[in-house]
C-alpha cells in the first residue's frame, strides 16, 4: 500500500487572484518581505497494491482528473505504507 | 425539434432552460438525468448552469466523467447542436469538447447582473438570428467565468471565427473579453452568460430568444432540405 501526496498549483504564467489577495493582506499586516503567494491544492491518495506502476498510475489520474493541465501543474510524493 | 436538458447533481438552471424551450419557443424538451446512456432520440443537447457536484476539485471536473458525457460527445461528433451555458460551458472545456478553461473571476467575486455582449459571429447555427456586431443584454451569474487559453489557442479561435460573444466591458478577466466560443466544426457552443434567463419581458428582456430561435431555424432548414 502506498500513500501519494499530490500538489496541484496554478502554472507560473497564470495569474493567481487568490494568492494576490492574500499577499496584499499580508503586506497590510506589515509582512513586507513576502514577495509572492500562490495558492494550490493538496490531495492525499492511498493506493492499494497492484500490478500497475504507481508513477504511471498517478500521472494518469492527475492528467485525466486531478489537475487541469491547461492552467495547472502538479507534482507528487510517494510513501510506502507499512501495514501493521 | 426535441431538446435534452441534461441534469447533473447540482444543476440549477435546468428549469429555466426547459421553460425557455418549452414555453417560450414552443419546442419539445425533456429533462435527462446525468447517467443516461442514450441521447440518440434528441436533436439538440443543452447543458445547463449550476454547480454540478458542488464544483468540487474544479467546476465541471467531476461532471465531465458522468455517464451521459460519452453520449454528449457522440452527439457533438454527429453534428448535433450542443449548447453549454455557465457550468455547462465549464463542463465542455473540462471534457475537451471546447478549448481553454474557466478560472476564478479576477476580482474573486461572484458576479450576478445583466451585462452587454457583442455578437462577434452571427454566422453560426446559434447566432443566425442576431446581427453581426449587435449588442445584446444577457444576465451573468458566475464566480468562475474568467476564460483562459494559451496564445496558440487564442490565435486559432480568432482565425477561425470561433469567438462568438464578447463582453462589452471586462469584469471577470476573460482573455480578450471572451464570453462564448464554438468548436472547430461550429456545432458546440459554450458561453458563461445565461440566454435562457432573457426570454421574456416579464423577467427583464428577450435578447436570449434569438439564440434558441437560431438553433431551431437551422435545424428546420437542414431537415426540410433532407426530406
Amino acid at each position: 500500500m502506498k500513500k501519494v501526496k499530490v500538489y496541484v498549483t496554478l502554472r507560473e504564467s497564470v495569474l493567481d487572484p487568490q494568492g494576490s489577495a492574500v499577499m496584499g493582506s499580508l503586506h497590510k499586516m506589515g509582512y513586507d518581505e513576502v514577495q509572492d503567494v500562490r495558492i494550490g491544492k493538496y490531495l492525499e491518495l492511498v493506493i492499494g497494491d497492484s500490478e500497475r506502476d504507481v508513477d504511471a498510475l498517478v500521472d494518469e489520474l492527475c492528467n485525466r482528473m486531478l489537475a487541469n493541465t491547461v492552467i495547472e501543474d502538479y507534482r507528487y510524493e510517494i510513501e510506502e505504507v507499512v501495514s501493521q | 425539434m426535441k431538446f435534452a436538458v441534461i441534469v447533473f447533481p447540482g444543476s440549477n438552471c435546468d428549469l429555466d432552460m426547459y421553460h425557455a424551450i418549452k414555453d417560450e419557443l414552443g419546442e419539445e424538451a425533456e429533462y435527462v438525468w446525468h447517467d443516461t446512456q442514450d441521447l440518440s432520440g434528441y436533436d439538440g443537447i443543452l447543458l445547463p448552469g449550476g454547480f454540478s457536484y458542488g464544483d468540487y476539485l474544479r467546476a465541471g471536473a467531476i461532471a465531465r466523467f458522468s455517464g451521459v458525457m460519452d453520449e454528449v460527445r457522440k452527439a457533438a461528433e454527429a453534428g448535433k447542436p450542443v449548447l453549454g451555458i455557465c457550468n455547462g460551458f465549464q463542463i465542455l472545456t473540462e471534457a475537451g469538447l471546447l478549448p481553454g478553461m474557466l478560472m476564478r473571476n479576477k476580482d474573486l467575486k461572484f458576479t450576478c447582473r445583466t451585462v452587454s455582449l457583442k455578437v462577434e459571429n452571427a454566422h453560426t447555427l446559434f447566432t443566425n438570428e442576431y446581427k453581426e456586431g449587435e449588442e445584446i443584454r444577457i444576465p451573468v451569474a458566475h464566480g468562475e467565468g474568467n476564460y483562459y487559453c494559451d496564445d496558440a489557442t487564442y490565435q486559432h479561435l480568432k482565425d477561425n471565427n470561433q469567438i462568438v460573444f464578447t463582453y462589452a466591458e471586462d469584469f471577470n478577466g476573460s482573455r480578450n473579453n471572451i464570453a462564448g466560443i464554438i468548436n472547430d466544426r461550429g456545432n458546440v457552443l459554450g458561453m458563461m452568460p445565461h440566454p435562457e434567463r432573457a426570454v421574456s419581458d416579464l423577467i427583464g428582456g428577450t435578447d436570449g430568444l434569438p439564440l434558441f430561435r437560431s438553433i431551431v431555424k437551422q435545424w428546420r432548414e437542414s431537415h426540410v432540405s433532407h426530406a
